[in-house]
């Protein structure tokens, strides 16, 4: 009996042992998971919750009403087009600047790896404003597009341009440290194996990146059908016609439409879930093969 | 490791091709990587491209694969000027130190790699890639493990992938990079004999690369010794042992120790007393004797000998090392011997004893 104490007595030294190598006892980690999964739930799942509450305030009648309205399906049809356009483009970009930085030497890759930045350190308002003031009629370039007939301010052409420029550095920064890490290795050894350089990027590149990839599309895309600074200073808020989603939600808001304004602000929301569980759902059918490609 | 290779005829039987290098220059902004570099690699030869790091090596051997561009001269293919042939036109198989396994593509798939990348005219059929993959897999005995991603491959199991994957595409030449540069003792020395049975059996021109002395001497029909960007020594792992043409190539391909002497008379002295020990045709002068520590002999009387003092001893091996300090302690410098002998009890630090040299070289600086 006394040597099963012992024993006992032995076996929760060891676990206090193993607890005070990590530096961890009970309460404050009682109290750091707490205040984590407080601030989540106040600050990310109470917000969303209410979004929806709001939505249907008023009824199902009412949110669907909001939803199928004209001037609101044409803000959905633009935001979706707009994204179309800018997703696609940065996934090129992204790849292209990402490619050059991480794989090849050349003089001003610092600056390049700058530049990408650029969107990231810049208010989305000014983004704007730089676009207003290249393209707009007392602009740069203003004069000129206004003679050949070519509408880029308070058009679709802007609100693109303005959505590019905001989202350009989201696959490009996925990319790029992960390239690094990988280093030209495999690249070297497909091309010493007979392939070209477009094989090279299609079968050894592009499916040892494609998670950070696909994982930077899914924030370009989020961030593209969210964006509001740089949009609503150059989209001129032309209801049916130049309004986004968020600036048409903006506008209901204004205009006391809350039930409206937070339909809409639902459906941005919607999407936006739909992206996270997305995401997840890949993460955890191809988990064997994300596992494969980070080790080694 | 004794299946019989024989079976397996993965590879067609192509007349192997020989190689030459002709004046090979590398520059990295104002350093020279290769100061002039010519070699002849006959067809079928298993060559070992020797040297420290810095050497010029590895930039060589990936000059002659076209992963690098020379900034000047020639490198055949047989007889084919491949000097600015891509590395695609080249068919090379190449080896990478760290094997760089495709790591999204299961073992199958990274030796099938060359054949699919291939144009369609070129290509074999589905069934004959298949065939091949896994006679090559049976070649580098890892068959059964098709289906598994490198991650879950063991150092030396993914060398043995690196290697199939090289073969699969029936290469012209095989180079390898440091191949064994990142397994531990024991799975180099398997691995060493194997890849020597694989070579004799698939008599690719090989060419690798290495900084260890005794994987170069023991794998190769030839070694090529470099230092600084230049070639040292070209030759049999004998000649290149026995008669190490310079004190670079004698200090690098196995443990020595040197002493300064001078020649008179056609006999080497040391400090003015005469060793009995020949010139080996050099003129009267200065020079340093090169010496293995196995070589050196300890003997009775001083007479022609070296004298010294057995500063500290350790045990190498199934010898003992002794470290004894020779020469007059009043002339300011000593000079440090190293001498192996086998265990006995009579040695301890301080004792005087008498070293004579069996097997030494001698090198004179040269004066350019």
């Amino acid at each position: 009996m006394a040597r099963l104490d012992l024993f006992q007595a032995m076996a929760a030294r060891s676990r206090a042992v193993a607890a005070a190598a990590t530096g961890e006892s009970v309460l404050p980690r009682v109290l750091l998971t707490t205040a984590a999964v407080l601030f989540l739930v106040v600050f990310l799942m109470l917000p969303l919750v209410l979004v929806f509450m709001e939505a249907f305030r008023n009824g199902v009648g009412v949110y669907f009403e909001s939803i199928l309205e004209p001037d609101a399906l044409a803000a959905v049809r633009l935001t979706l087009l707009v994204a179309a356009i800018s997703v696609p483009l940065n996934l090129v970009f992204g790849i292209a600047a990402a490619w050059a930085v991480a794989k090849f030497e050349f003089p001003g890759k610092g600056l390049l790896v700058t530049l990408i930045d650029l969107p990231f350190s810049v208010s989305p308002v000014i983004a704007g404003l730089v676009y207003v003031l290249l393209f707009g009629s007392h602009g740069f370039l203003g004069p000129w597009l206004a003679k050949h007939g070519i509408e880029i301010i308070f058009a679709v052409p802007g609100i693109v341009l303005a959505t590019v420029f905001v989202t350009f550095p989201f696959v490009a920064r996925e990319l790029i440290p992960l390239m690094e890490e990988q280093g030209t290795g495999e690249e070297q050894a497909a091309l010493s194996l007979g392939a070209s350089g477009w094989q090279t990027f299609r079968y050894v590149t592009l499916p040892n990146v494609k998670w950070g990839l696909l994982y930077g599309v899914l924030l370009c895309n989020a961030r593209a059908m969210g964006e509001f600074g740089a949009v609503s200073v150059i989209s001129g808020h032309i209801r049916g016609l130049t309004n986004t989603m968020p600036l048409h939600v903006e506008i209901l808001y204004n205009e006391y439409n809350f039930a409206a304004s937070f339909a809409v602000a639902s459906l941005l929301a919607f999407l936006a879930v739909v992206t996270l569980a997305l995401k997840s759902c890949l993460e955890w059918r191809y988990g064997d093969q994300l596992a494969a490609t980070r080790r080694h | 490791m004794e299946t019989s290779l024989q079976q397996h005829a993965v590879t067609e039987k192509r007349p192997p091709l020989s190689l030459t290098i002709e004046d090979i220059r590398k520059d990295f902004g104002d350093y020279p990587a290769l100061d002039g570099v010519s070699l002849k690699i006959a067809g079928g030869e298993l060559v070992a491209l020797l040297g420290p790091s810095g050497s010029g090596k590895t930039t060589l051997l990936r000059i002659i694969a076209g992963l690098e561009f020379p900034s000047g001269g020639t490198l055949l293919f047989g007889d084919m000027d491949a000097s600015r042939k891509s590395v695609q036109e080249r068919n090379v198989g190449f080896v990478f130190q760290h094997y760089a396994l495709f790591r999204h593509m299961t073992v199958f798939d990274n030796i099938a790699f060359g054949l699919r990348v291939r144009k369609r005219s070129q290509r074999p059929p589905r069934h004959v890639i298949r065939e091949r993959v896994l006679s090559l897999l049976e070649l580098v005995q890892l068959s059964g493990l098709e289906n598994r991603y490198p991650a879950q491959l063991s150092g030396g199991q993914r060398q043995r992938v690196a290697l199939a994957r090289a073969l699969a595409i029936e290469p012209s030449v095989l180079l390898l990079d440091e191949p064994f540069g990142a397994l531990d003792a024991k799975v180099r020395k398997d691995l060493r004999s194997w890849l020597r049975q694989i070579h004799d059996e698939t008599g690719h021109t090989t060419v690798f690369v290495t900084h260890d002395q005794d994987e170069a001497l023991e794998l190769a029909d030839r070694v090529v010794v470099m230092n600084k960007g230049r070639i040292e020594q070209i030759g049999t792992p004998d000649e290149i042992y026995d008669n190490p043409a310079s004190p670079f190539v004698f200090d690098f391909i196995g443990e020595s120790s040197h002493i300064p002497v001078t020649i008179q008379n056609g006999q080497v002295h040391f400090h003015e007393r005469p060793l009995d020990l020949g010139a080996n045709g050099l003129s009267d002068g200065p020079a340093e004797l090169y010496v293995r520590p196995h070589d050196v002999e300890i003997v009775e009387g001083a007479a022609q000998s070296i004298p010294g003092i057995v500063r500290s001893f350790r045990r190498h091996g199934a010898t003992r090392r002794l470290e004894v300090e020779v020469g007059p302690s009043s002339r300011g410098v000593q000079h440090v011997l190293e001498a192996d002998m086998l265990p006995g009890p009579d040695i301890q630090p301080g004792k005087r004893v008498n070293l004579r040299p069996r097997r030494y070289q001698l090198y004179r600086e040269q004066i350019a």
